[in-house]
């Protein structure tokens, strides 16, 4: 086994297995993106940029609920769930949250690889769930809503050789088989594959838990492991050098909006100008 | 991937996406001086004469009967198959939910990078594609470059125009492909009723959000429409949380582009401004004050839709008169 950033106590328990070799410990791996809170995120009036610097982390929301939905099929089936993320020292309070929602484990990839694109991620993810191992079903968002780019499941599908389930709004599992609805643009479709696989989730899938006090408490005591790069046999250079979408620029559009607010003592009168305003802005041309 | 990758492949499951993503690819194509492939897959296919049409130099066709209906796996090996043969140094894929599954799994499988959703595209001195896409839940527009070959792109759905066809002469190559019965089995499948309800070309469009206690509600919005001529639309919840409409209006569903949008208890996320940023006119009403859709809008009415609604349908009529 590779270093620990860690200290002893945090290790894991026991010694894990070859990926695959060991599903029956029945382990579904929730992978969490820790990202900027959107809401909180301000433009920059003089450059257009985003400031990030400074804006509260939280899980992705998407993720959130693969990883609701990870607890929900655990508490019916039983195994374990395991929070893994790619990330920094700050993914350490996104990680807790997992751990008091439900995960058993967690589980961040903490080096210097901010900004690499999805390629290089999935490379470091897959490492990562290899040497975690013993799992039945991966399970993410849809996208992360930072970076949208739908990228990292049906990737890490492709380097594990598994079969993937994109788009699941519902999830159920029986011998060995999950079974889900998935949501396209012109059909609903049910599908079935075999364990394990890689199944990627739509907001709709569930309402995540907020975690009560006495679980926070508990996501204290639960082990949090920390790799390097290197505990997973790869090297920070090779995979900066790997990441192959160099961002240039991140620029809010700039869409000046009147922002007036029609003022009136009724109901009925402010529809009334609104109904000039709307006329007047061409609502009624044929 | 060897060095001499030359040319550029565009693939969409949908042909009108494709025949879209020939526009984009042609004017790529252009400045990289290649030429322009078109990739065809599925079981008895036909409208490779259509491709040509539009603007490819060569159709490469992978037709097999284990590729009747889109599946990841079997779709996989085909577009991989066509790749190798063909060794364009760009591909194109269209961005629909399907090609958002298809596309990383090939990019993976190529060892080469992708990005998602671009709206536009180019390439720069050293033959790199550059493109523009959404980012920060989309609020923002990222440049992004591909430094690594193939580079790879999924385009959405009216990114691009369609090219106007003109009698061109193309070549159409078969392809022998081994195809993999899919590991994910379709057991059950559902057509959606309704398709396409036209918002994207909409010129007026009045929307729903949570502001909406009761399904039944939404005829307060469906007179209003009638009155100003309009589409309805709604906020993702309306949709995909209580399933009273087909489709919603944001980053993960339509992208509209009106004269005037009037959003009628919608808060306003990040997500629907994405969706509504390229409306002219924005109009909300909202009951409460501090919500983010008055940021978004030109004018906003804060009260109660329930009150306010009728109130503009029958001011509106009047005025018809």
């Amino acid at each position: 086994m590779g270093p620990f950033r860690c200290d002893k106590a945090n290790r894991p328990r026991r010694m894990y297995l070859p990926y695959r070799e060991d599903q029956k410990l029945g382990r579904f791996i929730a992978l969490l993106k820790d990202i900027a809170d959107l809401n909180e995120l301000k433009i920059d009036p003089a450059t257009r940029r985003p400031r990030v610097e400074g804006v509260k982390r939280r899980i992705s929301d998407v993720d959130k609920r693969a990883l609701e939905a990870a607890i929900r099929l655990r508490e019916e089936h039983g195994g374990e769930v395991i929070a893994l993320s790619m990330g920094d020292d700050r993914t350490r309070a996104a990680m807790l949250e997992a751990l008091a929602m439900g995960a058993d484990a967690a589980y961040i990839v903490n080096d210097d690889l901010a900004g690499v694109d999805t390629l290089a991620t999935s490379k470091v993810l897959a490492a990562a769930v290899r040497k975690i191992g013993g799992f039945q079903l991966i399970l993410c968002g849809e996208m992360s809503l930072d970076g949208l780019s739908s990228q990292v499941g049906p990737r890490l599908a492709e380097l594990l050789d598994l079969p993937q389930v994109a788009y699941a709004r519902r999830l159920t599992m029986e011998d060995g088989r999950m079974r889900a609805e998935r949501d396209l643009e012109d059909v609903d479709e049910v599908v079935e594959v075999e364990l394990p696989a890689v199944v990627s989730v739509v907001r709709e899938i569930n309402e995540p838990r907020i975690p009560s006090l006495m679980n926070i408490m508990r996501a204290k005591r639960k082990p949090t492991v920390e790799w390097d790069a290197a505990a997973l046999g790869l090297s920070t250079d090779v995979i900066r050098e790997t990441s192959s979408v160099e961002v240039l620029k991140v620029e809010a559009p700039l869409v000046e909006r009147k922002r007036i607010v029609v003022e009136a003592e009724t109901a009925e009168a402010a529809a009334e100008r609104l109904a000039e305003i709307i006329l007047a802005e061409g609502g009624l041309e044929v | 991937m060897t060095v001499d990758q030359k040319g550029v492949m565009v693939y969409s499951e949908e042909r009108k996406l494709e025949l879209q993503l020939l526009g984009a690819g042609r004017e790529l194509a252009d400045k990289l001086e290649v030429e322009l492939y078109a990739l065809l897959v599925g079981a008895g296919v036909a409208g490779t004469d259509d491709l040509i049409e539009h603007g490819a130099d060569k159709v490469y066709v992978v037709d097999d009967a284990g590729l009747a209906r889109f599946a990841v796996e079997p779709y996989r090996a085909a577009v991989l198959g066509a790749v190798r043969k063909a060794s364009p140094e760009i591909l194109l894929i269209g961005a629909t939910k399907r090609g958002k599954e298809l596309a990383p799994r090939v990019a993976a499988a190529l060892d080469t990078g992708c990005m998602t959703e671009c709206v536009r595209l180019d390439v720069d001195e050293e033959r790199r594609l550059v493109a523009e896409r959404l980012t920060y839940g989309g609020s923002c527009i990222a440049t992004e470059a591909s430094r690594r070959r193939p580079h790879m792109a999924t385009v959405p759905t009216r990114a691009f125009p369609i090219p106007q066809p003109s009698e061109g002469t193309g070549d159409v190559v078969r392809l022998e492909v081994e195809v993999p019965e899919p590991r994910a089995v379709v057991i059950e499948r559902r057509e959606k009723t309704r398709g396409d309800l036209g918002l994207e070309e909409a010129p007026i469009i009045v929307s729903a959000g949570r502001g909406f206690r009761e399904r039944e509600d939404l005829r307060l919005l469906e007179e209003l429409a009638e009155v100003l001529g309009a589409k309805i639309g709604c906020s993702r919840p309306i949709a995909a949380d209580s399933g009273w409409l087909e489709e919603w209006i944001g980053l993960s569903g339509r992208k509209v582009k009106p004269r005037l949008y009037l959003a009628c208890g919608i808060s306003g996320t990040v997500q629907h401004a994405a969706g509504i940023r390229d409306a002219q006119i924005i109009v909300a009403i909202n009951r409460d004050e501090a919500a983010n859709i008055f940021e978004l809008s030109d004018y906003g009415v804060v009260g109660d839709l329930y009150r306010v609604l009728p109130a503009l349908t029958r001011a509106l009529k009047e005025k018809a008169e």
